[in-house]
């Protein structure tokens, strides 16, 4: 028989399940107060406008896990939509050069955040802040002014649809976040590397001393994380087929609300992709349900605020227990 | 003999603290060392420098004879050389088994481990059971995260470690600090047995009781360098106190004599 102690424990040590939990009483809650949103093609769409900021939280996810933050995210993925949609309109180049130049000039820029946070020791957070102002400055100026539809195939790839069974939406988008997912769950938990990540972001003298490459590690974080972005930028074409500096100006934010709902602790070295997977899906199932319900966009950010502080109280209070 | 490790004035300088000042050491093949001194004598500071955690500002070190540069832990891990650090050195939000295999993780053999990396993780936890099994530590399960265990199985995790992959040198840092009374007899058994392997042990500890019952020789560190090295089948506890305090020196011809109180006065 396990008591109430060893159950409430062992949540606090399983960080997915809380925010799994809250999920479903979401969905429960929202099905019964609306007529319109427990239906296949809502649902679908739900998951669907989780895409970019989802795919921003896993990259958000593995800096967090090293006890870092990323501010530049979707700054580095919105600069990524502006290089691919520009070269092709422009230039035409075709759509997978395009789209291979913005996923690798994203690492890039991964590369350079992850050197100087662990060539000179900066804290994550001024570096990822620095970056953020220089990258969305260097968008205007590439886009001066202007916003690119995106009218390549391959760009636009990820937006196409397929019924499963007739009538489910599913885009490949949607299968790719999914594999991303599983892809980057594997190799956290599966291995050498992820394992890494973890001890590092736990603590990075313990680390050191048991003979890990501390900065190896943290770079190949940040240029992973850049890769993630740049898959996200191929993502937003997909969602809206046309590259815009002034999207995703809150993507920062709403990915770390993501992650911080999804149960992974601000303070490294606990936590789950899956948690996040989760807490992308929550959010977006909150904006959603909120706007099925009738509720203004600002009460909505009102309710995600509420949700991230609560989220980050949760962290606090189980790791006073541990500690 | 060639001592299996030494080095030969050491010096570390953090700021204006001089944490090691021309430190001496010897470690011989087989023998259990004991190494001892006050709080901040500098003890801590010169066995990383010999498990390549701290590189030193001055000095030199030999393994068999060799002169080697430790630039990292791993160097020294590479030359069979393994540490239980006074702070343990443990992630503690993992769990057992990847504690144990930190840095050293094993894979799956053939295909899945060579393309897919995959980790053998039933094999680890096996491998950290039976290890730990040997050391008569009981802990339930090894997937447990090491933050939920106690002090001292804290402890016995990090010595186990050590044991487990130490094939040159263990170095054991206060490791019975945390521990009970039974569990203080099983660690100082587990360094008799680490002897009988063949193996050299350098434990650092407070404990003069365990050190006169343990040790082969005993190297008195005292305000960042080696003072003297006595045996404990020649020379008492209040002698080796007594050189760690100051009180007592060691002559060049290895007499043992009181350091009188000098002042400018009496001089
Ligand atoms: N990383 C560091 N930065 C600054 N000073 C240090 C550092 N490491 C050690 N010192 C200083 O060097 C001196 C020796 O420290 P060390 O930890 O080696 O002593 P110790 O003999 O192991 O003491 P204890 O018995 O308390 O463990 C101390 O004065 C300590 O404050
Ligand atoms: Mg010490």
């Amino acid at each position: 028989m396990s008591t109430i102690k060893e159950r409430s424990e062992f949540i606090l040590r399983t960080p997915a399940i809380g925010p799994a939990l809250a999920l479903v009483v979401a969905v429960v809650v929202f099905s019964i107060t609306t007529d319109t949103f427990l239906n296949v093609d809502n649902l679908s769409l739900v998951v669907q406008q989780s895409l970019v900021i989802g795919t921003l939280a896993l990259g958000q996810t593995l800096v967090i896990l090293t006890s870092g933050i990323d501010l530049a995210n979707a700054a580095i993925a919105v600069f990524a939509t502006l290089l691919m949609a520009k070269l092709t309109l422009e230039s035409g180049m075709p759509g997978v050069v395009a789209l291979l130049i913005g996923i690798v000039v994203a690492a890039a820029i991964g590369a350079v955040t992850g050197g100087i946070v662990t060539g000179f020791r900066l804290p994550p957070f001024i570096v990822t802040l620095g970056m953020l102002t220089i990258v969305t400055a260097v968008s205007r100026i590439y886009a001066a002014g202007q916003s690119f539809p995106v009218t390549d195939d391959t760009l636009g790839f990820l937006g196409q649809k397929q019924y499963l069974f007739g009538q489910v939406e599913v885009t490949y988008g949607m299968v790719l976040m999914l594999v991303m997912y599983i892809g980057l769950w594997y190799a956290l938990t599966r291995t050498a590397w992820g394992k890494h990540v973890y001890a590092v972001g736990n603590d990075p003298e313990a680390a050191r001393l048991s003979g890990i490459h501390v900065r190896r590690s943290l770079l190949g974080v940040y240029v992973v994380a850049g890769v993630i972005y740049g898959i996200a930028a191929w993502q937003a074409l997909g969602r809206v087929p046309n590259a815009d500096p002034n999207a995703f100006q809150l993507g920062n934010l709403d990915s770390i609300t993501a992650v911080v709902i999804g149960g992974t602790s601000l303070f490294g070295g606990r936590g789950s992709v899956i948690g996040t997977l989760v807490g992308a899906l929550i959010v977006a199932v909150l904006r959603s349900g909120l706007t099925q319900a009738g509720i203004d966009n600002l009460y909505q950010d009102v309710a995600t605020g509420v949700l991230v502080i609560a989220a980050v109280a949760v962290d606090r209070f189980s790791r006073g227990r541990q500690r | 003999m060639t001592p299996v490790l030494a080095a030969k004035g050491l010096v570390k300088r953090y700021g204006r603290v001089t944490a090691m000042d021309g430190a001496d050491f010897d470690l011989n093949a087989g023998e259990v060392l004991a190494v001892v001194g006050d709080n901040g004598a500098g003890k801590s500071t010169l066995i990383k420098t010999l498990s390549g955690a701290v590189i030193p500002d001055e000095g030199e070190i030999r393994v068999n004879g060799e002169q080697v540069h430790f630039h990292g832990p791993l160097d020294a891990r590479k030359h069979g050389i393994e540490t239980v650090y006074q702070d343990l050195a443990l992630a503690q939000a993992q769990d057992i088994a990847t504690n144990m295999f930190l840095g050293r993780e094993k894979r799956r053999p053939g295909f899945l481990g060579a393309v897919f990396r995959l980790l053998d993780s039933g094999g680890m936890r096996a491998e950290a059971r039976r290890v730990l099994d040997e050391l008569g530590i009981t802990i339930k399960s090894m997937t447990q995260p090491v933050e939920t265990l106690s002090g001292g199985q804290r402890q016995a995790v990090a010595v186990a470690r050590a044991a487990a992959f130490g094939t040159r040198v263990v170095i054991m840092d206060e490791p019975t600090a945390a521990l009970g009374v039974a569990e203080s007899a099983k660690v100082l058994d587990l360094i008799g047995r680490i002897r009988e392997r063949g193996l050299p042990v350098v434990l650092i500890s407070h404990n003069m009781p365990h050190v006169f019952e343990i040790a082969d020789r005993v190297h008195v560190h005292r305000l960042g360098r080696r003072v003297a090295v006595v045996s404990p089948k020649t020379h008492s506890m209040n002698e080796v106190v007594g050189l760690l305090t100051g009180a007592l020196r060691m002559a060049d011809d290895g007499t043992i004599e009181e350091v009188g109180v000098t002042t400018g006065l009496n001089r």
